[in-house]
């Protein structure tokens, strides 16, 4: 898996953006999936692991909040969902300049797949529901970064 | 998961040394170990009869003082979600001809739904009818969905039994906890 480079921040003006940040500066991620229960079971985990969750059901959703100048340390990018999936929020997102650690997660099993969808611009891409080895090899990515 | 049971025996034969404690809690002591047991069986069976796989088990390492009902409310969010995925499923499956993609489509969520409880029977009754869709054998689907709906239906009440075993453990337990 190829893995980003660069700081985990928005390339916007300097000062410009607002970063979401938990109490003694945790890591803050962005739950993107239309599953609700995928979404309650990844907050859930993540929040164990002292990460900072923040939730939303779609890419557009997620584009959006990256275009408020809201960002956040990892997205977890589901594959599959209404108004914008998660190639094309991928996409937008690293159009936009975010270097924030991208991971997509799918239920779908072939390797193509997670390859096209890694081709999208993600750092690294899971099979869905994560577990908890997943979720603490990432955080180790994420220290890496910082 | 409750102690093992030498130690709720000890608990019961050091409850006889104690002068104190009157037959009543000699007796829910026991009673109350009897449910723990009868809890921890009922999940084993959900084990090793093929209902449930491993990430039922990561719920319930999920499951804390933060989230003490994590698992059942997982349970309850699939089972409340899913309804609509089966009635649209049943939706498609009425149409002629069948549109076997938006068919394999749907089911892919509700595998994905299924799979996130751990819903192994269940998961595997999708697996078969994608199989189906994919070799274009709308007979095959409607046969295998039948079977997918039994199973969802059999796991509901299986759970269903499960947390109410549960939440009967639970509040004993609190009620007649050692000081």
């Amino acid at each position: 898996m190829d893995f980003g480079t660069g700081p985990s921040s928005t390339n916007t003006e300097a000062g410009s953006y607002k970063r979401i940040e938990g109490v003694g500066g945790n890591f803050s991620v962005l739950i993107v999936d239309d599953d609700p229960i995928i979404r309650r079971i990844h907050r859930v985990m993540l929040n164990k692991f002292g990460l900072v969750t923040h939730v939303v059901e779609n890419g557009k959703e997620a584009v959006d909040l990256f275009r408020s100048d809201t960002c956040f340390d990892m997205v977890l990018m589901d594959m599959e969902m209404p108004i914008m999936d998660g190639p094309k929020a991928t996409q937008e997102l690293r159009a936009m300049g975010v270097n924030s650690m991208i991971v997509g997660v799918t239920s779908r099993g072939l390797e193509s797949e997670k390859q096209s969808f890694m081709g999208a611009g993600l750092n690294r891409c899971h099979e869905k529901p994560l577990t908890t080895d997943i979720v603490t090899s990432l955080i180790q990515e994420l220290i890496k970064h910082y | 998961m409750p102690a093992s049971n030498a130690d709720t025996d000890v608990e019961i034969m050091n409850s006889f040394t104690q002068p104190s404690l009157n037959s009543c809690h000699i007796s829910s002591a026991m009673e109350r170990n009897q449910l723990h047991r009868q809890l921890a069986n009922m999940r084993k069976s959900l084990f090793d009869q093929g209902f449930l796989d491993e990430q039922f088990i990561q719920l319930e390492e999920l499951q804390d003082d933060a989230n003490p009902n994590f698992v059942e409310e997982v349970v309850t969010l699939y089972y409340r979600d899913s309804t609509r995925l089966i009635l649209n499923i049943e939706q498609a499956l009425d149409k002629s001809p069948l549109d076997l993609t938006k068919l394999d489509s749907l089911m892919h969520q509700f595998k994905g739904s299924s799979s996130s409880i751990g819903a192994k029977k269940v998961k595997l009754e999708c697996t078969q009818f994608k199989e189906y869709c994919k070799a274009a054998n709308g007979e095959g689907c409607k046969r295998t969905f039948l079977q997918v709906k039994k199973e969802y239906g059999t796991l509901k009440k299986k759970l269903e039994a499960y947390f109410q075993m549960a939440r009967q453990v639970g509040p004993v337990e609190t009620a007649c906890r050692p000081k």
